[in-house]
């Protein structure tokens, strides 16, 4: 029999029970929504950190207190008194003898606080920052001025917020410059707005309050002597990136006296390595939610497999008849896969799409809940997911198949 | 030797029901001539269901050997014997065994998809159903059709291949008398018409008095022939 043939066949026979074709259509339906959902979410997250990452700016490197993560972290040395970063290192890293990689320094501390404007209030991240902070960290500003160094000197009470802040506190994106606001009850004057650098669920720089680290220091975020939370540097370039790690690294264990051998009590953190551990992350993040989703898959196969095995139990006397009439093993084990790949390959395809409109959804939720980052289904995702459905309507196919095709005709006619 | 179209010799079945062996077959022989009217009689139990469904390619001797339209079928295999069945054989059941969802054309075309044939099966099928009078019903489906109407179906699909013999297992058991025999003038009618060799198993004297010969079946062998 030709191809077609078979296929027109498969489908009469799957017509003739259109409810029960539909149910087990839909287990696949659902497996498959769910692993191309799961993997678009996957690659979104993947997507929305790497672009915040790389938002940073460019050649930028940081340096935070404490050891790296790692299996050392758990031997005895961790109880160690550890020297906190403070703006002295900072001093001593913006060195153009010691760090000839480095171009600029900017320290940071920083903490979550409420901002107000006539009873509004809102959550905020607050950077108290020293006057490199808009270079470093490559901040444009819209409207008004950065934190002059004046201002800075004199623990001037003033602010540059993000455009997202200004919405929640004005309901307006601009033109609130000059306004005043309080943060943590103080007063403050708003002297510019940043541009937008496009949100992102992982760090939003468009919801920030920014302000000179002297006055953050004096009333919003105290901190012990200088101590500073982090150091963002940059490199003369992106190439000298690694050379202004080793730099920075050398500099900081002369600056906290750690003996040779010993292990640092900071940490620093090139872009590249922000990259390497997020894409850790986001992989196992994607794997284990496309693991879950494909357990929902492998659920939907088996309930092909039991649909065709009822299937042939009740079709019996009609493959006794076929055989009778001169099928062989082959031609009613091809009839009956044909089935079941069929089933299952149009579960696939609504799969498809109903795990578009799925990931469309969450991607909706994630921008009406203020975490906007936006599921992507790769062409990899829908071939995955095609070539998945059809070999699962093969595999849990197989065995239903084959009991058909041995079945003997005698037998089989005999059943009623 | 006449023009025998079956010739069995000697053939033996056993089944395994548990710990118990039943014998259905016990060295069974008969010859069938090429174009013959055959009526198997016998009752239940008699071994003349095991016996038709080795005729018939079904199934396969346990001992004994069988040459269908000369060829020895008694050890090939399931697919070889599925070509046998698909080529020599036609079937016609007490319950006709329609395919339910399918028209009469597609049924009829049934043996010939099998067979491999690609060009000119509708043709053949239509020619098939007119030779039994259903021309006008080409493209009914069996709940369409009456009880004789669905047998017509069933023989033009049995003749559509052009077999070496025809199996007919009780034909008529499922139909009122008059349509009873009108189906066994069809079939009478297409053996004088195309020659093909006929084998009717039945429980009705009437019927198997329409045949040219009676074999009784009793306990596993050729109990008495009838010309």
């Amino acid at each position: 029999m030709s191809f077609s043939q078979i296929l027109l066949e498969a489908l009469e026979s799957l017509s003739s029970n259109k409810l029960r074709s539909g149910l087990t259509i839909l287990g696949i339906i659902i497996g498959v929504a769910a692993v191309v959902a799961m993997l678009a979410v996957g690659q979104g997250a993947s997507d929305s950190i790497t672009g915040s990452i790389n938002g940073i700016g460019t050649n930028v490197l940081f340096v935070f207190s404490g050891e790296s993560a790692g299996p050392r972290m758990r031997n005895e040395n961790v109880s160690r008194n550890i020297t906190q970063l403070s703006l002295s290192d900072a001093e001593a890293l913006n060195d153009d003898v010691a760090a000839p990689s480095i171009e600029n320094v900017a320290p940071v501390i920083q903490g979550l606080v409420d901002a107000s404007y006539q009873g509004v209030v809102s959550s905020t991240n607050a950077y108290g920052v020293t006057t490199s902070y808009a270079e470093v960290r490559s901040i444009n500003i819209v409207e008004g001025d950065f934190i002059s160094e004046e201002q800075y000197l004199g623990h001037a009470s003033v602010v540059v917020i993000g455009p997202d802040l200004a919405e929640s506190l004005f309901g307006q994106r601009e033109g609130v410059v000059g306004e005043t606001i309080r943060i943590s009850n103080q007063p403050f004057r708003i002297i510019g707005i940043t541009e937008s650098k496009g949100g992102s669920s992982f760090t939003n720089e468009d919801n920030q309050a920014i302000i000179p680290m002297t006055t953050a220091r004096d009333r919003i975020l105290r901190r012990r002597d200088d101590v500073v939370d982090m150091i963002y540097v940059q490199s003369i370039d992106s190439e000298s990136a690694n050379l202004a790690a080793d730099e920075m690294t050398q500099i900081l264990q002369v600056e906290h006296k750690i003996p040779v051998g010993e292990d640092n009590d900071f940490t620093v953190y090139t872009q590249q390595d922000m990259l390497n551990t997020a894409a850790q992350i986001t992989g196992i993040l994607t794997v284990f939610l496309g693991g879950i989703a494909a357990i929902s898959l492998l659920v939907g196969g088996i309930g092909i497999m039991n649909i065709m095995l009822v299937s042939v139990a009740e079709r019996t006397r009609e493959i006794g008849l076929r055989k009778a009439l001169g099928a062989t093993k082959k031609d009613i084990l091809i009839q009956f896969l044909t089935e079941s790949s069929f089933l299952s390959l149009l579960g696939g395809f609504f799969g498809i799409g109903l795990g578009w409109v799925i990931s469309y959804a969450v991607g909706k939720i994630a921008e009406a809940t203020g975490n906007p980052f936006y599921p992507t289904i790769s062409i990899s995702a829908i071939l995955l997911a095609t070539i998945f459905s059809g070999a699962i309507g093969i595999f849990f196919g197989i065995y239903p198949a084959n009991r058909a095709a041995i079945l003997q005709p005698v037998e089989a006619l005999r059943n009623d | 030797m006449a023009d025998n179209v079956i010739v069995v010799e000697d053939l033996v079945k056993t089944y395994q029901m548990g710990d118990i062996e039943v014998n259905a077959l016990r060295g069974l022989s008969l010859t069938i001539e090429r174009g013959e009217v055959v009526a198997v009689m016998g009752p239940s139990g008699s071994g003349k269901s095991t016996l038709m469904n080795t005729l018939g390619c079904l199934d396969r001797p346990t001992s004994g050997r069988y040459f269908l339209d000369g060829k020895e079928v008694s050890d090939l295999s399931d697919d070889q014997l599925a070509l046998i069945r698909n080529k020599k054989v036609g079937f016609i059941f007490q319950s006709f065994n329609l395919l339910p969802r399918a028209t009469a054309i597609k049924n009829v075309e049934l043996p010939l998809r099998y067979s491999g044939m690609r060009e000119g099966r509708k043709q053949k099928a239509i020619d098939a159903l007119i030779s039994v009078g259903l021309g006008d019903r080409l493209d009914h489906r069996p709940f369409e059709l009456s009880g004789g109407q669905q047998q017509r179906v069933a023989i033009a699909r049995a003749l559509v291949n052009d077999p070496a013999i025809i199996m007919a297992d009780e034909p008529t058991g499922n139909l009122d008398s008059k349509v009873g025999q009108e189906i066994m003038e069809l079939l009478l009618n297409l053996n004088k018409v195309s020659g093909t060799t006929l084998i009717i198993v039945t429980h009705d004297p009437k019927i198997a008095s329409q045949c040219q010969r009676a074999i009784h079946i009793m306990d596993g062998v050729v109990d008495e022939e009838q010309s």
